[in-house]
This record gives C-alpha cells, sequence and structure tokens, in this order.
C-alpha cells in the first residue's frame, strides 16, 4: 500500500502556503531551511515508496484521492508506477539539492522566504503532474507548474526584462497549452474518459493504428510538449527564462519542468505507437531542435544563455528518443540531463556570484584556481554533457542514437543531425569552460572572485557525483533502468540498440566527435590569441537567428494592431459610443424639454386644469366610458 | 318652479371655475389657497346633490372624506405658507420660480 504518496504533494504545498503567510516571521535563513527540510522529505517519502519496484515486475496502483467531477467521471487519483516514481525522485531529489543551494544563493534577497514559498509551490506542482492518474490532474499539474514558472521568471519583475520574459514564458506556453487542452478534449469525446487505465487499454479497440483520429491527438499533444519543453518553434520563451534567478533556471528551466513534454510523449507511449507519423514528427522536431538550438549555443555571450540553449538542445535528444520508441532511454537521458545539467547551471550560478552578477563571459577567465570546487564540479558536468564515457550524458545520449541509427531509413538521416549536434556541444560546452576558467582574467575592476558557502558547494558536489556514476545504471551490460522502467511501458514494444557490433562502432565514431568537438575549440580558443568572433554571422548567432525580431513583426505586431483596433476604434467608438451615446441622448431631449419647467404655479396649474378639460371633452365626444 | 339637481350642478360648475380661474390668476399664495378651497366645495356640492338626487348615501360619504382631506391640506399648505412668508417676506408665487428649468 502507498496510499500516503499524497504526503509528497502535500507537504511541499504546505510549505508554499505557510511560507507565503508567515515566511516574514521565519525570516532568513529559516525559511530556506524549512522549504529544503519539506523538499528533502518529500524526496525520502517517495524514494521509500519506490522500493518495491527494485524488485521488479511489479506495475504500481493508483491512489484515489477524491472524486472531483462526477458528472464525467473524472477522479482525483494519483497513479504510483515506475515512470511516476523515477520522476518523484529526479524531481524531489535534485530539487532539494537546489533548494539547499538557493539558502546560500538568494542570501539577502528582499523577498527571500517569497522565493523558496513559489520554489516549494513550483515542487509540488511538477508532483502533481507527474503523479496525476488520468490526463485532467496532469492538466492541472502542467498549469500549475507553467504558474510557478512564471511567478519564478519574474521573481525579480522590478527589472523590466524579467517582468517581460516571464510574460513571454507564459504566453508561449499558452499557445502550447491550447493544443494540448483540445488534444483533452478529443480524447474525452473517442474514449468517455480521461483516465490513463481507460484511455491506454482500449486504444487498441477504438482507434485505427494510423487513423486520423489518433493522428490528430498525438499531434495536438506534442503542440502542448513543444510548448512545455522549449521546441521548434516554440522555443523562445526558455533563453528569456534566464532571467529568473539562477536556482530556478537550474531546477525548472533544466531539470524538471521543461522535461515535462518528454515524461508527457513517454506517458502517452500506446497512442504515439498508434500513430507512426506523429512519432516521425516528434523524432525530426526533437533532431532538429537539437542541431538548431546547438548552433545557435556556439555564439551566446551570456553564459547562462549558452546553457539555456543547450538545455533546448538536449530535450530535443529526448525528444528524438521517445520519437523513436526508445521510451526508457529518452527518460534515462531526462535523467542524467537533469544531473548535469542542473550542475552546470548552479556552477554557472556560483561563478556569477563570485563575479558580482556578471554574466558576460567577455568579462570572465581565469577562474580555475580562484573557485577550485565550482571548477572540478562543473568540469565532471562538461564531459558528461560532451558525451565522453563514463560520464552520465554518454550512456543516455548514445542509447538514444543507436536505437535512431537501428530503426533505419529516413532515421539514419535524423542519427547524423543528433551526431553532429554531439560535437557541436562538445565545442560549445568548451567553449563556455574554457573562455570562464581558463586564460586571462578579463574582470571588470573592483570584482574579486571567491568561492561560494558551503550551501552551494554541497549541491554542486552532490550532482557531481551523479553526473559521474548516474548514467552506469543503465550501461548496455546492465540495464538496471531500463528493467526498472519496464512495468510503465506494458503496453508498447520497446526499441532496443541493434545487436551486435554496430552500436559499439556508433558510440566511438560518436566519442570521437564528442572529443574532436573539444580539440577543436582548444585549439581555437586556448591556443594563441582567442578570435574575436565578431561579423554578421556571429551576430545572428548570438540573436538566435533574429527569430525573436521575426516572431515579433510576423506574429506580436500584428496581434498588438489587432488589439489596438479593437481598443480603440471597435470598443472606444463601438461599444463606448453606444454607452455614452445613450447618455447625450437623454442629455439632449433634457435640454431641449427644459423650458418646459417655468417654475410658475400658474403654468402647471393651466396644463392640469387643460389637460382635464382635454379628457373631458374625449369622454363627451367618444360618449363615455373608456 | 322647482329646484332640481340640475340647478346644484351649474351652480358647482360656476363655483368651480370660479375658484379655477382665481387658482390661474391670482399669484398670492393665500388667494390662490381659497381658491383651491372653494373648487372642493363646488366638487362637495355636486356629490351632495347627486346623492340626494339619486337617493344613497354615497355622496353625503364622499363628502366627508373630501373634508377630511381638505383639512389636512390646509394645515400642511399654511404652514408652507407661513414659513415661505417668513423668510422671503413675500406670498408672491411668481417670486418663488426657483424650480425653473
Amino acid at each position: 500500500m502507498i496510499d500516503y504518496i499524497w504526503i509528497a504533494v502535500a507537504l511541499p504545498l504546505l510549505g508554499a502556503l505557510g511560507l507565503l503567510l508567515f515566511g516574514k516571521r521565519i525570516g532568513e535563513p529559516g525559511s530556506g531551511y524549512v522549504a529544503t527540510l519539506l523538499a528533502a522529505t518529500s524526496f525520502v517519502i517517495g524514494s521509500v515508496a519506490a522500493v518495491d519496484f527494485f524488485a521488479g515486475g511489479y506495475a504500481g496502483e493508483q491512489v484515489h484521492l477524491f472524486t472531483w467531477i462526477p458528472g464525467l467521471g473524472v477522479e482525483a487519483e494519483f497513479l504510483w508506477d515506475p515512470l511516476s516514481a523515477l520522476m518523484t525522485m529526479v524531481v524531489t531529489g535534485v530539487g532539494s539539492l537546489i533548494h539547499l543551494y538557493s539558502i546560500g544563493y538568494m542570501h539577502g534577497d528582499e523577498r527571500y522566504s517569497q522565493f523558496f514559498s513559489y520554489m516549494n509551490l513550483f515542487l509540488a506542482s511538477m508532483l502533481i503532474l507527474v503523479l496525476g492518474a488520468n490526463f485532467a490532474v496532469l492538466f492541472v499539474g502542467w498549469e500549475l507548474v507553467g504558474l510557478s514558472s512564471y511567478l519564478l521568471i519574474s521573481f525579480w519583475f522590478e527589472k523590466p526584462s524579467a517582468a517581460a520574459a516571464g510574460k513571454k514564458a507564459f504566453i508561449v506556453n499558452r499557445i502550447g497549452d491550447f493544443g494540448f487542452l483540445i488534444a483533452l478534449m478529443l480524447i474525452f469525446a473517442t474514449f468517455g474518459s480521461l483516465g490513463f487505465e481507460q484511455v491506454f487499454e482500449n486504444a487498441a479497440d477504438l482507434l485505427a493504428e494510423g487513423g486520423t483520429t489518433v493522428t490528430a491527438i498525438t499531434l495536438l499533444l506534442l503542440v502542448g510538449a513543444a510548448g512545455k519543453s522549449a521546441q521548434l518553434p516554440l522555443y523562445v520563451w526558455l533563453p528569456d527564462a534566464m532571467e529568473g534567478p539562477t536556482p530556478v533556471s537550474a531546477l525548472i528551466h533544466a531539470a524538471t519542468m521543461v522535461t515535462a513534454g518528454v515524461y508527457m510523449v513517454a506517458r502517452t507511449a500506446v497512442l504515439f505507437e498508434l500513430a507512426p507519423f506523429s512519432a516521425g514528427v516528434v523524432a525530426t522536431v526533437g533532431a532538429l531542435t537539437a542541431i538548431y538550438a546547438a548552433t545557435i549555443a556556439i555564439g551566446q555571450r551570456d553564459i547562462k544563455r549558452v546553457l539555456a540553449y543547450s538545455t533546448i538542445s538536449q530535450l530535443g535528444y529526448m525528444f528524438l528518443g521517445v520519437g523513436v520508441a526508445a521510451y526508457t532511454a529518452g527518460i534515462f537521458h531526462l535523467m542524467t540531463h537533469a544531473f548535469f545539467k542542473a550542475l552546470l547551471f548552479l556552477g554557472a550560478g556560483s561563478v556569477i556570484h563570485a563575479m558580482a552578477n556578471e554574466q558576460n563571459m567577455d568579462k570572465m577567465g581565469g577562474l580555475r584556481r580562484l573557485m577550485p570546487k565550482t571548477f572540478a564540479t562543473m568540469a565532471i558536468a562538461w564531459v558528461a554533457i560532451s558525451g565522453i564515457p563514463p560520464f552520465a550524458g554518454f550512456w543516455s545520449k548514445d542509447e538514444i542514437l543507436a536505437i535512431t541509427f537501428g530503426k533505419g531509413g529516413y532515421f539514419i538521416a535524423l542519427w547524423f543531425v543528433g551526431l553532429i549536434t554531439a560535437g557541436l556541444t562538445a565545442y560549445y560546452m568548451s567553449r563556455l569552460m574554457f573562455r570562464t576558467f581558463w586564460g586571462e582574467p578579463r574582470w571588470d575592476e573592483g570584482v574579486k572572485p571567491h568561492e561560494s558557502p558551503a550551501t552551494m558547494t554541497v549541491p554542486l558536489i552532490a550532482l557531481a557525483v551523479l553526473s559521474a556514476v548516474g548514467g552506469l545504471i543503465n550501461t548496455p551490460w546492465r540495464l538496471a533502468l531500463e528493467h526498472f522502467l519496464e512495468p510503465s511501458f506494458e503496453l508498447v514494444p520497446l526499441t532496443h540498440p541493434p545487436e551486435g557490433a554496430t552500436p559499439w562502432i556508433l558510440a566511438v565514431i560518436s566519442v570521437a566527435v564528442g572529443l574532436l568537438g573539444i580539440a577543436y575549440a582548444y585549439r581555437r580558443l586556448l591556443v594563441g590569441e582567442a578570435p574575436a568572433e565578431e561579423g554578421r554571422l556571429w551576430d545572428a548567432l548570438e540573436n538566435g537567428y533574429y527569430v525573436d525580431d521575426l516572431y515579433g513583426k510576423s506574429l506580436v505586431l500584428p496581434g498588438k494592431k489587432a488589439s489596438e483596433q479593437l481598443a480603440f476604434t471597435a470598443d472606444a467608438k463601438g461599444i463606448d459610443g453606444a454607452v455614452n451615446g445613450v447618455g447625450v441622448a437623454v442629455k439632449k431631449a433634457a435640454e431641449w424639454s427644459k423650458p418646459l419647467q417655468t417654475g410658475l404655479v400658474r403654468n402647471y396649474g393651466v396644463a392640469i386644469m387643460g389637460g382635464a378639460v382635454g379628457i373631458l371633452i374625449i369622454i363627451l365626444v367618444r360618449g363615455g366610458g373608456f | 318652479m322647482t329646484v332640481t339637481a340640475t340647478w346644484y350642478m351649474v351652480l358647482a360648475a360656476v363655483l368651480f371655475v370660479i375658484g379655477g380661474g382665481g387658482l390661474l390668476l391670482r399669484r398670492n399664495a393665500l388667494v390662490m389657497f381659497m381658491c383651491i378651497e372653494l373648487m372642493l366645495n363646488s366638487v362637495n356640492l355636486t356629490f351632495v346633490a347627486a346623492g340626494r338626487a339619486l337617493g344613497n348615501l354615497d355622496g353625503q360619504l364622499s363628502t366627508l372624506f373630501v373634508m377630511v382631506v381638505a383639512a389636512a391640506e390646509v394645515t400642511v399648505g399654511l404652514a408652507i405658507i407661513v414659513t415661505v412668508f417668513r423668510k422671503r417676506a413675500t406670498a408672491s408665487v411668481d417670486k418663488l420660480a426657483e424650480m425653473k428649468g
């Protein structure tokens, strides 16, 4: 019995509420410790509840909380299966470490306790998302994480850019949610239920393979997933989301929330299995996003924006994975990425903290000796994301690439795209490391870099350990994670890497490409004078190919124009005009009839008498009675 | 020559017209007030005459009601006139045209 799993959700929810109400009284750093403790307790509860799955074969169960919408048969239910258990552990585990880190990072902030309240709210929302046993509960979590993301991106709302970034994230996510919501309606119309169990078990009977309905449902689900997971063409909000505090970028915009789309596609694997076309679209979108964002990451100067585009690129890998039905590999990459990308962000935060809030890599350099712990831990993440064995990123990324290659045909092109992306990833991460930690100091005057306090370095070390060894839970020799997750994917056939020597040759190729990327970055940036990286191509890269401008001109501006028309023409002149017109008409009528009121009793008397006489005449003429 | 109800009706009409004319033509509030009383009493006359002619008591009953209302009206009206006179030192209604639009 794992009925108590709801406590794991309730604790951070309680923390969010409590810190919002009494946070000021608890103060700093007390509220930070309260929030961290609650997050850690959730992690412990999740881990204890997950113990049953390690033996294997146990498919989990549903936890009924209460009947939510009796008319539609929608229950508030949690599903505790290996997939949600793994997500719960990643979310609360990485979440706890980032909470701990925030205690130091947010030191001295005006709204210290409010920050932790929002962080706890995010944790609770994300747990609702991953634990929901039907699409309705999933959607509630989906919207709540959007809300907490908005609150945290615009946490420093005094900065206009932060407020704008929060709005942008919220609005772009809305576009995705719109698609998701229509998908849910289609599902309800088809199955008469939103429960995962009912939908997935009846899917094969009610939906024709490759049929229009299932293709429409899955493509709309993809729209939702692309919004939340920052895939083409809805990725634009994620780079701007870096306006939020760095722990937020690490937790929400790298490790957990943005992976919700991947989780959702993996969860609805049964439907994507019935719609091969949609699955191909998922894989293609993933591969294109991966290489597209990687090229932009090369040209960024802001350390956090490099990582933001890197996140988009890595999410592309995950989409490629779930698109080629490598669900466990996709989730595996989700997990390892959570470790090393959270670590990279927290390391970047530590650097930014040390450089007195400087984020431009042009003004860093030579920090290796001054920040040994930050440097050492980030270096592990660097080799992990570059795909160098035996670190975490290698195992998950290569499993995805090998499976993609194994599908053959068109997918070999996607594999090639993924391979090139691996090289680009190694290059831009090396560039980030070399420009930050090596070379001559290019600091502004008065900046005195120093190592961060223990609350910040302890999470770094913990995540570094996970980034180093986390990949070993699912190696070709011992597919522990796959066996763990298998019960969640009972209804779908899992794709495996090709047999024989092929995966080994592919692995050697991708490691070689990764090393090539690092070597090229070394030659270009550390041997001799580093090039200036100026010119039109670099400008285009730094500005993300001007996609923001394009969206601004093609979508935002017409929208603004249209709303201005509505506001200042249709509303001001049309609707307000009608309302004001009634008033004006009454006023005019009053002006015109005003002289009737002379104020002289005599005139009124004449009117009364005249009226009486008039009525009398009418009665006499008509012969009495009315 | 017998005095029929018609005679009373004609007298009442004459009184009513005198009262109405006075009300419209005079401007002293007190005189206008008396004209209203005259009009009311001319109506009373028609009630009584008609009651007598038709042989029932409804006419007399109505007269009693009118008298009660008239008495009440007189108290209120006189009070207003006295107050206005104290404030304005005039009883001319033409001077009291504040409600002119």
